[in-house]
Parts: C-alpha cells; sequence; structure tokens
C-alpha cells in the first residue's frame, strides 16, 4: 500500500511543482488538474469513495473548467514567453517553509489520536449524508446560501455590465 | 408550446422511415448505374450530324454553311469545307465538310448551333456517360464520331425528327413542285433557247453569287422564259 | 437453463479465474470484463455507425450506404482503414503533447464510465456503493478533453467551439445530476446494481420501472434531453456542427485522432443511455414478469439499442438549436422543471402508495409543464436590435 501512497504523491506534487513553475498558464491550469486527479486517487485509495468521486467532480470537472474559462476569457491568446519567477522568492520560500512546518507539526502531532489501520465499514455515502442532514445541517444551509449568494452576485454583476455597454 | 410540433415532427420521419420500406414514393433513389432513369425527350446533351440513309458522308445534311461555327459562344465547332460538292436530299450541289470537330469538354449545350442551322443538320445528343481517361483529344469529336443516322434521331427526340421529317418533305414537295412547274415551260418551242442563251448567260451572271447553284434544266427553263417578268421572279426567289 | 444462460458470462469467468491461484482469481475476473467491455461496446460503436447512416437515410428517403458488405453493414470496416490510413496532420503552431492526449483523455474517461454499468444480473465490472457518483464523475472529466482538444489546436473556431461545447455539457449536467438524484431518493442507495434491483419487481404482469411514475416520466425526459446535449447529439450539436463551425473543437484532427473522438462521443452516448436504462427503464429486467426468462444481458442490451434509436430518431428530425437558444432551455426550463421534479419526489415518497401519490404528482407535474412551456417561450421582445459589444 505504501509503493502505491508514494507513487499517487509524487504524481500530486509533480503536479503542483508544474502547476507553479510553467510557463504556459493553461499549461499550469491542466497541471493542476493532474494534482487534483491525484487528490482524488490519495482519497480512493483510503476507502473514501464519495470524497474521491466528488473531488473528481467537482474539482476536475468544475474549477479546472471554471480556471481555464477564466484564463481564456481575460488573456491575450499569446502564451507569455517570459519567465514567471518574480523578484520576491526569497521571502515568498520563507512564508512557505513556515506555513508547510506549521501544518506538518498539526499532522504529525494528531497521529496518536488516530487509529492504527483505516476502520473497515468507510463512511458510507448513507453515513455522509445522515451526517449532513442532521448533525451538520446548519453548515449546509450556510454554505448553501453562500453559493447562492455568489450566483446571484455574478449574475448581478453581469447583467449591470451588459447594461452599461448598451 | 407544449412539444406538439415536436411530436409531429418525430411521427413524420417516421412515416417516413417506415414508408420507405414499403412504398416508392418514400424512397426516390436511383441506384446509378446500376439502375437508370430514362432521360427527357428533349434533354441535350452535345451535338450531333445528322445523315439520312445509311452512309453519312453521302447523306450527311451538312452543308459547311459555317453558321454554327460562328454563332457558337464557347468557339468549340471547327470546319473545314470541301472543295467539290455532292448532291443534298433534294439533289442540289452542296458543299459538304472534309473537317467537322466539335471539342465537347468546351461545349456548353447551349443549343445555338441547332437554332441556326438552316439545314436540320445538327441536333442534340442525350449521352452523357462520355468520361475518358484521354486527356488530349479523347472529347475532341471529328465528323465521323458525331454522325448519326435519321433513325437514332427519331429514337431519342421522336417529336422533333418527325417534325423536321416533315419540313424537309415540305421543301422537298415544293422544289419538285417547282421543277415540275418549270418542265413544261422547258418543252416550249427550243427555238427561243439560242436567242435565250445570251440572256441566260447574262442572267446567270447577274445573278449574285447564289448560295445555292441552280440545277442546270432550271435555268435553261427559267432562261427560256421569253417575259423579263417571269424571269425575274423566279431568279429573284432563288436567290 | 435460463438462470444458466442469464450467468454464463460470470461463470465463464469464474472458470477461467479457477485456473489461476486464488490470490489472482478475482483480478483476473476483473480483467475478463475488462476485455469484455472493451470488446463489446466499440463493435457496438461500429454496429450503430452503419446503423445510423442507413435509419437516418431512411428517413431522409434515400437509401443508407449499400456497397460495403451485405446491406453496407462492413461500411464500419471500410471507416476504420480509411482512419487508419490518413495521414495525420497537426498544424504547426499547435501544443504538440495536448493535442495527443486529448482524444486519449476523452476515450479513456469514457470507457472508464462503463465500469459500473449493470449489464446483466451480477454483471457489473465494479460494484462500489457511490457508483452512479463515479459516473458522473468521469462525465465530468470528460469536458476537460474537450477543453484540451480546442485549445490545442491553436485555431480560433476550434477554442469557440470548445468553449461552446463546455458551455453547454456544464449546463446540462445540472440537470441531469438532478433527475438522477430523484431516483437515488426514491432507492435509497447510489449503487447501481441497487438501483436495478428495485425495478426488478412486478405488480402483476406490470413492471415497476420508475419511467411508469409520474415523476419518474419528467425525470426520464430531463435525463434524455440531457444526455442528448451532453453527448453533443443533435439536436445539440452546434459545437460540432458541420455547417456551422467546421468541425468544432476536432477540426484539426484527421486520421485515427478523430475516429478515436468520434469513438469517445459514440461510446458517451452508450454510457449516457445505459445509464438512463439503468435509472429509469429498469435495467436488465424484463417489461413483463412472464418473459423473465430472455436472459438479462439481452434485455439491457435491447433497451440500450432501443434508445440509440431514438437517438437516431431525434438527430433525423430537429434542426439544431442555437446556443443561446440551447443555454435559455437549459437554464430557464430544464433546470426549474428538474427541481420541481425532485419536490415531486419527496411529495410522491410523502404521501404513501396509494391513489392519492399517482393523482398529485401527475397533475403538479403536468400544470408545471403547461405553465412553464406557455410562458417561458412566449415571451418575444420584437424591437430594435440591442447590440452587446459592436457600437
Amino acid at each position: 500500500m505504501s509503493g502505491v501512497f508514494y507513487f499517487i504523491s509524487a504524481v500530486t506534487v509533480a503536479g503542483a511543482l508544474a502547476a507553479v513553475l510553467l510557463r504556459n498558464t493553461i499549461h499550469c491550469a491542466l497541471a493542476l488538474a493532474v494534482a487534483f486527479a491525484g487528490l482524488a486517487l490519495l482519497f480512493l485509495s483510503l476507502d473514501a469513495q464519495f470524497v474521491g468521486f466528488v473531488q473528481i467532480l467537482v474539482y476536475i470537472g468544475a474549477v479546472v473548467i471554471l480556471v481555464v474559462f477564466a484564463i481564456l476569457l481575460t488573456r491575450d491568446s499569446e502564451a507569455p514567453n517570459q519567465g514567471v519567477y518574480s523578484r520576491t522568492w526569497l521571502a515568498g520560500l520563507v512564508i512557505t517553509a513556515a506555513v508547510f512546518a506549521f501544518l506538518a507539526w498539526a499532522v504529525l502531532a494528531s497521529l496518536p489520536g488516530l487509529p492504527r489501520r483505516a476502520v473497515a465499514p468507510a463512511a458510507s455515502v448513507q453515513d455522509i449524508g445522515n451526517a449532513l442532514m442532521t448533525r451538520y445541517v446548519l453548515p449546509l444551509e450556510i454554505i448553501a446560501v453562500l453559493l447562492t449568494a455568489a450566483t446571484i452576485g455574478a449574475v448581478i454583476v453581469a447583467m449591470h455590465e451588459k447594461a452599461r455597454s448598451k | 408550446m407544449l412539444g406538439e410540433g415536436l411530436l409531429k415532427g418525430l411521427a413524420e420521419t417516421a412515416r417516413n422511415f417506415v414508408g420507405s420500406y414499403v412504398s416508392k414514393e418514400r424512397l426516390t433513389t436511383v441506384e446509378y448505374p446500376d439502375e437508370r432513369i430514362p432521360t427527357a425527350e428533349n434533354a441535350r446533351v452535345f451535338p450531333f450530324l445528322v445523315y439520312d440513309g445509311s452512309d453519312w458522308q453521302a447523306g450527311m445534311r451538312c452543308v459547311a454553311c459555317q453558321i454554327c461555327e460562328k454563332e457558337c459562344p464557347p468557339k468549340c465547332i471547327y470546319i473545314e469545307k470541301s472543295k467539290d460538292k455532292k448532291p443534298d436530299y433534294v439533289g442540289k450541289q452542296q458543299f459538304y465538310p472534309t473537317r467537322f470537330d466539335i471539342d465537347i469538354s468546351v461545349c456548353m449545350s447551349c443549343q445555338i448551333c441547332v437554332e441556326v442551322c438552316p439545314f436540320e443538320a445538327i441536333k442534340m445528343d442525350t449521352q452523357f456517360e462520355l468520361a475518358t481517361y484521354d486527356r488530349f483529344g479523347g472529347l475532341l469529336m471529328d465528323r465521323e464520331q458525331l454522325s448519326r443516322s435519321n433513325e437514332y434521331y427519331h429514337n431519342i427526340h421522336p417529336t422533333e425528327a418527325s417534325e423536321v421529317d416533315a419540313h424537309l418533305a415540305e421543301e422537298k414537295v415544293k422544289v419538285e413542285a417547282k421543277a415540275a412547274a418549270a418542265a413544261p415551260a422547258a418543252a416550249k418551242p427550243p427555238a427561243a433557247a439560242p436567242a435565250a442563251k445570251p440572256e441566260a448567260a447574262t442572267s446567270a451572271a447577274a445573278a449574285p453569287k447564289a448560295a445555292l447553284a441552280m440545277p442546270t434544266p432550271e435555268a435553261e427553263a427559267s432562261a427560256a422564259k421569253p417575259a423579263a417578268l417571269e424571269e425575274a421572279p423566279p431568279a429573284g426567289g432563288k436567290d | 437453463m435460463a438462470a444458466t444462460i442469464d450467468q454464463i458470462f460470470v461463470i465463464f469467468a469464474n472458470w477461467v479465474g479457477g485456473f489461476f491461484p486464488a490470490a489472482w482469481h478475482a483480478a483476473v475476473v476483473d480483467v475478463l470484463g475488462v476485455i469484455g467491455i472493451v470488446s463489446v461496446f466499440p463493435a457496438l460503436f461500429a454496429l450503430t455507425t452503419v446503423l445510423e447512416r442507413k435509419g437516418l437515410g431512411r428517413m431522409q428517403n434515400r437509401l443508407g450506404p449499400n456497397r460495403v458488405g451485405p446491406a453496407g453493414f462492413l461500411q464500419p470496416v471500410a471507416d476504420g482503414i480509411k482512419s487508419l490510413t490518413k495521414e495525420d496532420v497537426v498544424p504547426f503552431t499547435a501544443n504538440g503533447i495536448m493535442h495527443f492526449l486529448a482524444p486519449l483523455v476523452l476515450v479513456v474517461t469514457v470507457f472508464m464510465g462503463f465500469a459500473v454499468l449493470p449489464v446483466g444480473r451480477h454483471m457489473q465490472l465494479v460494484d462500489m456503493d457511490a457508483g452512479l457518483l463515479f459516473f458522473f464523475a468521469m462525465g465530468a472529466a470528460t469536458e476537460l478533453s474537450v477543453f484540451m482538444a480546442g485549445w490545442s489546436s491553436h485555431n480560433k473556431y476550434s477554442i469557440l467551439g470548445a468553449m461552446r461545447a463546455i458551455a453547454q455539457m456544464i449546463s446540462y449536467e445540472v440537470p441531469m445530476l438532478l433527475s438522477a438524484v430523484a431516483v437515488v431518493m426514491i432507492v435509497g442507495s447510489l449503487s447501481l446494481p441497487d438501483i436495478v434491483s428495485m425495478q426488478d419487481q412486478y405488480s402483476g404482469v406490470w413492471p415497476h420501472w420508475f419511467i411508469f411514475t409520474p415523476w419518474g416520466f419528467a425525470a426520464f425526459l430531463i435525463f434524455a434531453i440531457a444526455a442528448t446535449s451532453e453527448s453533443n447529439r443533435s439536436p445539440f450539436d452546434l459545437p460540432e456542427g458541420e455547417s456551422e463551425i467546421v468541425a468544432g473543437y476536432h477540426t484539426e484532427y484527421s486520421g485515427f485522432k478523430f475516429a478515436l473522438f468520434f469513438l469517445g462521443e459514440y461510446l458517451a452516448m452508450f454510457a449516457l443511455s445505459g445509464l438512463g436504462v439503468t435509472l429509469f427503464l429498469g435495467g436488465w429486467a424484463a417489461p413483463f414478469s412472464f418473459l423473465s426468462f430472455i436472459p438479462s444481458w439481452i434485455w439491457f442490451f435491447a433497451k440500450v439499442m432501443l434508445s440509440i434509436a431514438v437517438f437516431i430518431w431525434l438527430r433525423g428530425t430537429f434542426p439544431r438549436l442555437r446556443q443561446d437558444q440551447l443555454m435559455n432551455f437549459a437554464w430557464k426550463f430544464v433546470l426549474p422543471m428538474a427541481l420541481l421534479d425532485l419536490v415531486v419526489t419527496g411529495i410522491w415518497r410523502f404521501l404513501g402508495p396509494g391513489w392519492q401519490q399517482w393523482v398529485v404528482c401527475s397533475l403538479i407535474l403536468i400544470a408545471a409543464y403547461v405553465v412553464m412551456g406557455r410562458t417561458a417561450f412566449a415571451v418575444k421582445h420584437f424591437g430594435p436590435r440591442r447590440y452587446r459589444y459592436a457600437e
């Protein structure tokens, strides 16, 4: 199992690095899709079926498409040929290292609390549904309201632009 | 707005689909070249030269007047006139073409050559399967390839051919009637003949380059008429 | 005897797996299943291309192809040879790797969708708890390949076609998911074999297919429209209509890559038909209880061929929808009907068995359909045309 884990995580990290380091923005978006796919595979390897498939459905199927559309609609069609390294790369590296150290400490410190092996009945979709409808119904509704507000806001912004450019 | 139009459309296509297996009118495909539909009677593709009788050289109606060559819009006809003459369907001596080429890769099937021909010599054929691999002359048809008999013409355009034959028969009858009418005049006393000979010579010289060569007995018959009034109309009529 | 023929492929796969050590048994059975899928569905694709051309021809008062083989049924062989021997033209400014990968991504993700379809009793490749979700995830991943194809060709019309195709696919994904969710609400499980087993019951002779319920019928119609749009089929094939935009996002593809796109599109059509059959038409269940001696996989493929015939029928009948008409239809008609259908499904379940559920649900759906049909498409502002970007 660990061999599979290393392979999938190598793919994920490579995808994420490519998403940051490649020159062509569209290539970066597609490398991001590869990273998302790697994450989905990690979820699936942990028997979290629902989350894995939702990761593919939502992230690769919608978020990457959104990113790609945003790039296409807001940029020139010419792919930028200059490098994407900024001059403040040292500060960025320091901050990244700090965030990584914090996350690693959080994960490693919580390891003793987790069971050694994956529990046999993984959280089935029914359990997730039950939990969402009983214990986590308030966050669900708040997220729904947030999404609705975002959608309505996008429509209003687009409508205003249409009315203004008439 | 409730989708009835959609359902009607679906019903129509379904009717087409099922009907194409049972009725001929719902499947109008003709699987060329395995099946062919007969061409219409007034179809026209490329010209051909009509000949009467069985010998294409002797019976060819074309007299090389070169009107079709001049009228052809893309100039696809090339005619060379002969030096001698041969008799036509009424017996008159006419020129004939020693060379009559039509380049059917140029011909645009406009039928103008047919419309202007005064001798009903060139008509439109209906054959279109003339594709050839020979790029450099395979589509240049000479007068032998272009000649088709009058029976063939009757086969492909029966109505037209009957009209043309009727017209030519009329002409022949007229010519023969004139010949018959002039014959009794020829039986008049030959005493007028020597005196009429210089007149005949002058009238023959006076008659301008007539396109028609007059048959000899007729000229003598017209020249033999004593009255100049009777001479002039036939001479003018024959001009 | 009937049960043996019904399970003959399962028995065969287990018999072959018996020759291998016990640790490899399951893997061998899976591999045989994969071989089965990879051979059956492309063969079905070949058959469908001929049937479509001949069927469309008959609907248009002409013969279809009838020269190659008996009545033209070897035409796909000729088409295959043609596409394999054509020169593979890649534009000079095209992005080489993406141009190469796009058809592969399409075909791979579409094949993965077949893994969860229950082709017969106990005959799905993988029995997943969240099978339906997996199928939709694979469907969403196909949009990425469409974009890759369009953008990597470095061609205005390709990008335009790709963007239109993606917009169309995203818009119709939501009603499709919602109509499937209606089924999940009643069944209580996301696993496709469970959905089929629940439809495998009969009251007397009549089957319990979901299409014979009011909410199921509405959901089936919504699913059918959405599936036609997801696979870019007429009348929703603007992104690839030949007279509109050359060939849209696969303009710059020739030879075998184009054949792969073609294959991917038809396989998506089969997968969505298979899903529609599974969700609404009873999957591998026989239509009448006295017909259940016929093997289940025959029923599944018969129903899939029937839905393909309906797809071809739709293609031959309806004119193409313009992009804005398509999007209007999706967001202003199909999506509200799908949401209403969800509510009606809940009401159905709430009212419990009896005549009330039939009457109430049917009335709500019919009233909504009539009202929406009259209002949503009856209003036309015919005035001076307003241009958005042109000055």
